[in-house]
């Protein structure tokens, strides 16, 4: 990626979890849609205030468990019937009651690690630069006790000095100028 | 502590803000002053655990005639040790999956632990199976892939079943825990002085900012584990029971096996979560955030899976003294409680029905001291629990000329006591190292953390 330079976007530092809502709500009402909330623990108002309603996470989830059980079941059957046929006390080589044991366990395990690493996929995990640590108070509170808003500067309707006064407005702890 | 409102004990102290909370956990991580006890009790269980490593070793270079295992006892020390380890665990995805999709906020604060303990517990459980094998460097055997021999594994077979279901609890129950403690990776990443402690916690926390969005989906990635991981845990005990169920001999041919065995596995495996709490929680100091609250409801948990578990037991003499008219189950059972080695049913009836019975008093539950004394007396009833259904049901089969008995070696014992310090040995690193209480959690538990609306915001700006 070519290295960009400029601002990255504002960020209003908040002391409580309510403040950070009432901000949140009130930005995505006057029109901004690029912004983000960083909190220590979930919010799931926050997610809603900034009109985030669903993700993907099931989706992947139920696809990876579909995979498992297909892949074990077919495994099961192919090994039994077909490639390797043994006699066991007279049972059928098709004895799919026994084979649901391990087609469950693979469900849940490829469900599980699809759920797993599904997530942090979708959220772009592992990052190992972000614009954000740039700002010297973010490290100090993002994932401890402080409530972040960060209004992006790709939104259509950033302005910096008109969005710093708008989200000075809402009595945030700071809003500082966050650098690429 | 009461709370006023509700009458219950609190679960968590009140006075407590985000800060606090963070830094409480996170200083017994960061500290530059590692407590001496710490070192002691490390170096320590680090010894232990090379009892467990010359034991192997020894078992490596002989082969598992060192073991007391024999005909008719071909299962012996490491079949009751895997059982029994593998139970201790699931108490952990219990905590972590079960209580949280049941909405038990109270569990929050002991699940990371609780988690680790079932980490370490299946570390300690999935090794006795493989030593078991006599070649262990052959254990890949067990997994189906394509090989120049052309040959492949039963599927008809519980024992491969197995394979599948500890293998699978494994990986779950490490993915599981990892992903949750990301979150708390990225404040030790944050708060951390050290450089060195900076790389390593950022490293791990791969890059975690706390975004809502994440959040969203890192909840939505939780719950989904636990919806999985709750079905897991009680299928893996279930099929270790088949182990035993689908086999022919007296004593394990049972449709009781599947639940009792679950059941007996929460029990020992609370027991196990108050066993490492009440220390830990006197050791640094958290009797804040596992309060006594938490060790009344574990103490409740025991009692309601051992009432459980009793039920099985009596089930089982049922079965085998009136119902099901078997002169084999007849003898197996009378064999149990009055043969030679009848005194271990006795201890188990003992450790495991009788004196847990005391956790019907709340002063009783509520008194860590003795609450922990009764957790030891149960693992060690749980153990015997297995003991009885591994040996008792083999050593005295069908034939009498084929009778045998069986008694355990030294190299057995070592085994089993290494096991224990290479637990603890993993713990002690892993309550130095990772934060051992989730502190996104338990932030989330806080009053603070409520949304208030906008009218109530602003009056309590204006004070």
């Amino acid at each position: 990626m070519p290295e960009r330079e400029g601002t990255y976007g504002l960020l209003a530092e908040f002391d409580t979890p309510s403040q950070l809502v009432r901000a949140a709500e009130n930005a995505y009402a006057a029109g901004y849609r690029r912004m983000d909330c960083y909190t220590p623990y979930p919010v799931e108002e926050a997610a809603e205030a900034i009109g985030f309603h669903k993700n993907e996470v099931s989706l992947v989830c139920l696809i990876g468990g579909m995979l498992g059980v297909t892949a074990m079941f077919s495994l099961e059957t192919w090994i039994s019937v077909w490639s390797y046929p043994l006699n066991i006390a007279g049972r059928p080589y098709f004895s799919w009651p026994a084979f649901v044991v391990p087609a469950y366990e693979w469900t849940i395990l490829f469900a599980g690690l699809s759920a797993a690493f599904g997530m942090l996929a979708l959220n772009g995990l592992p990052q190992v630069y972000h614009p954000l640590f740039n700002a010297p108070n973010f490290r100090n509170g993002a994932t401890s006790d402080k409530f972040f808003l960060c209004v992006e500067a790709n939104d259509p309707k950033f302005e910096p000095a008109e969005t710093r006064s708008f989200l000075e407005g809402f009595a945030p702890v700071s809003v500082v100028e966050v650098e690429y | 502590m009461l709370d006023p409102v509700t009458g219950e004990q609190r679960v968590i102290a009140p006075g407590h803000t985000f800060k606090s909370v963070t830094e409480k956990i996170s200083r017994i991580v960061l500290t530059p002053h590692t407590p001496l006890g710490w070192f002691a009790g490390f170096t320590l269980a680090g010894g232990v655990a090379t009892m467990l490593l010359v034991a192997v070793v020894w078992l490596f270079l002989r082969g598992t005639g060192i073991w007391a295992i024999t005909i008719p006892v071909a299962w012996g020390f490491a079949i009751i040790n895997f059982v029994w380890w593998i139970g201790i665990g699931h108490a952990g995805t219990l905590i972590s999956a079960i209580l949280l999709l049941f909405k038990q906020g109270w569990r929050n604060s002991i699940n990371r632990f609780a988690e680790a303990m079932t980490i370490f517990a299946v570390v300690c459980a999935g090794m006795f199976p493989l030593i078991h094998v006599g070649r262990p460097w052959l254990g890949y055997w067990l997994f189906p892939y394509p090989s120049s021999m052309n040959v492949w594994p039963q599927f008809r077979s519980p024992l491969l079943w197995d394979v599948f279901a500890v293998s699978t609890y494994a990986t779950i129950s490490v993915v599981f825990w990892y992903i949750g403690m990301i979150p708390d990776l990225g404040t030790l990443r944050d708060r951390s002085k050290s450089k060195i402690a900076q790389f390593m916690y950022g490293w791990l926390a791969l890059g975690w900012r706390g975004s809502v969005r994440h959040w969203v989906r890192y909840e939505t990635a939780s719950l989904l584990l636990a919806g999985l991981a709750t079905p897991l845990v009680l299928s893996v005990h279930t099929v270790i029971s088949f182990d035993f169920a689908v086999a022919l001999v007296p004593g394990w041919h049972t449709t009781i096996f599947p639940p009792y065995f679950v059941a007996g596995a929460i029990y020992s495996g609370f027991a196990m979560v108050i066993t490492l709490a009440i220390p830990i929680r006197k050791f640094y100091h958290l009797e804040d955030m596992i309060t006594i609250r938490h060790i009344d409801n574990m103490g409740k948990v025991m009692l309601a899976t051992g009432l459980i578990v009793a039920y099985g037991y009596a089930t089982e003499v049922f079965m085998s003294y009136w119902y099901s008219a078997s002169h084999w189950e007849y003898f197996m059972m009378w064999n149990r409680m009055f043969g030679p080695m009848g005194w271990s049913y006795w201890v188990l009836v003992t450790c495991n029905i009788a004196l847990p019975q005391l956790l019907w008093i709340r002063k009783f539950r509520a008194n860590p001291a003795l609450i922990f004394l009764m957790s030891l007396i149960i693992n060690t009833g749980m153990w015997f629990e297995r003991f009885v259904i591994v040996v008792t049901s083999l050593y005295r089969d069908y034939l009498p000329s084929s009778w045998g008995t069986y008694r355990a070696t030294r190299w057995d014992y070592a085994t089993f006591v290494g096991t224990l310090g290479l637990f603890t040995f993993l713990f002690f690193l892993f309550i130095r190292f990772l934060p051992m209480i989730p502190m996104s959690e338990i932030r989330m538990m806080l009053p603070q953390a409520k949304i208030r609306p906008e009218a109530e915001l602003s009056h309590e700006a204006g004070d």
